[in-house]
């Protein structure tokens, strides 16, 4: 069946297996598609899509908008920091303005968690959530075990640590939910401090120790300090963080076995890991850049498809 | 449901060299002429055509395949989405004369909509087609083939079964199936 289950991507809890397989299997034909001289494909040219960002992306915001103009979309943008949510509009007031104007997908961010869930409650277009507040961030997680799966094969029985700042992270979330849809085995590894209390409940391991954890993976999955969710202090440093937990070239060399490195950017160099290990050959930190805008378009192309009410 | 047979696999084989006999005749030794299979059934007779003109012409010929899923018009219309496949189209298509090879020719949309897909690829020349069954009177658009196996008479409401050994099947067989 080339139809997803769902019809909003919300996150990848919602998804089954057999989604996250035709999701890469469209994925795959999109990146022979944007590695063409011309690189676009008229698909969706009869759709308008909004991107609304409530909190700031560079990345993610700016692969989604080349994903939709690849598709040939309409695209309008929004960023909550010069609009009327400043002068006290609710979300959903915000969002049915928008639709008014007949936007037909709405790709969203937002600071709290379960945001675009509620969206879905209450409006008719397909929603996609682009990360909301430390909850999910499902495009993230299909990129990254898409680009896994692109260096070392099918998942099923790969080892996977996710290292780093888990508490604040959306995408560690939705990267247990997507690696364990696809059979793969999880180890989350950071300073207690920094690991939710009852992560362990979703069946993964839980490490405290950064070379138990890089001897015991295939691939390593390194995330961002984020300070700007951090209201306490969770470690007394950051010079103490990255001595204990950050992941340099010689700690990777010294394992009896050559894992792959990612990092979902952005990068704090020097701290959750330095320059010489982020640039190593192990390390497909661009290539799961590149294939964002692949993985991107084809949730885009396959959520435009469930569309009930453009059916002629 | 009802089923008869148009094409053996012996009336089959004679076509594709009947066919490959043509294509001397317009490109003779093929050297501007590449040839583009469409996914996902025509790149089964691509292969057929391809391996019969090497063997003939005793030089190697440039194919590719192509998927035109993402450049159709009834995208969003279909009752069943279709899965998109491979693009495997190894070089320019610039100036050079392409044939596009597809299995049956019925509405034409996708004939359309592969050459919409096959300028991301370049300018050609020239763009023939090649169809293996014709069936008549059912297009929806102004398009024809320049080289056909066989034209059939058939109704919209029926189908045409395209059989390979290649993908399977017992025999190469073609059949024209009329469902209840």
């Amino acid at each position: 069946m080339a139809k997803l289950s769902v019809k909003h991507l919300l996150g990848i809890k919602e998804l089954t297996p057999e989604d996250i397989q035709l999701i890469f299997k469209t994925a795959e034909q999109f990146k022979e598609v944007i590695n063409r001289p011309i690189k676009k494909v008229p698909s969706l040219r009869d759709i308008t899509i909004a991107n609304i960002f409530f909190e700031n992306s560079t990345r993610t915001r700016l692969s989604f908008e080349l994903a939709e103009k690849r598709l040939s979309a309409d695209v309008v943008n929004f960023s909550s920091s010069n609009s009327s949510v400043k002068k006290g509009e609710t979300l959903l007031d915000t969002v049915n303005n928008i639709l008014s104007m007949k936007v037909d997908m709405v790709v969203m961010r937002h600071s709290s968690p379960g945001a675009p869930h509620f969206l879905s409650r209450h409006i008719d277009a397909n929603i996609v959530n682009a990360g909301d507040g430390t909850h999910e961030h499902p495009t993230q997680a299909l990129l990254d075990t898409f680009s896994m799966r692109e260096k070392v094969g099918e998942l099923k029985g790969k080892k996977i640590a996710i290292i780093g700042d888990i508490l604040h992270s959306r995408v560690a979330l939705s990267n247990i939910y997507a690696l364990q849809k696809l059979g793969a085995e999880v180890m989350v590894c950071g300073p207690k401090t920094l690991l939710p209390k009852h992560i362990h409940e979703l069946g993964v391991h839980v490490s405290l120790d950064v070379k138990e954890a890089l001897a015991w993976c295939d691939v390593a999955n390194i995330l961002r300090i984020q300070l700007e969710r951090q209201q306490l202090k969770y470690f007394p440093s950051l010079r103490e963080y990255s001595l204990y937990y950050g992941i340099d070239k010689k700690m990777l060399d010294s394992l009896n076995k050559e894992i792959v490195v990612m990092h979902p950017g952005p990068i704090n160099r020097g701290v959750e890991i330095s320059s010489d290990a982020a640039d190593s050959k192990q390390s497909i930190i661009l290539n799961q850049v590149e294939n964002g805008v692949a993985v991107r378009m084809a949730v885009l192309y396959l959520l435009a498809q469930s569309k009930p009410s453009q059916k002629a | 449901m009802d089923k008869r047979l148009i094409l053996d696999s012996e009336l089959l084989r004679i076509t594709i060299f009947r066919l490959v006999e043509e294509l001397i005749e317009n490109h003779g030794d093929f050297t501007d002429t590449v040839l583009i299979g469409m996914q996902p059934r025509g790149i089964y007779l691509a292969d057929r055509l391809h391996k019969r003109l090497e063997e003939r012409l005793e030089s190697s010929i440039p194919l590719g395949y192509l998927d035109v899923t993402f450049y159709r018009d009834d995208f969003r219309r279909r009752d069943s989405p279709i899965e998109a496949n491979a693009t495997d189209i190894p070089f320019l298509i610039e100036d050079k004369k392409v044939i596009l090879i597809d299995d049956v020719l019925f509405t034409g949309r996708t004939t359309r909509a592969a050459l919409d897909a096959m300028i991301a690829f370049g300018r050609p020349r020239l763009v023939e087609l090649l169809t293996f069954i014709d069936r008549k009177y059912t297009r929806d658009l102004p398009i024809q083939p320049d080289y056909v196996g066989k034209r059939v008479n058939t109704l919209k409401t029926q189908r045409v079964l395209v059989e390979w050994t290649d993908q399977g099947a017992e025999n190469d067989q073609i059949w024209l199936v009329t469902n209840d």
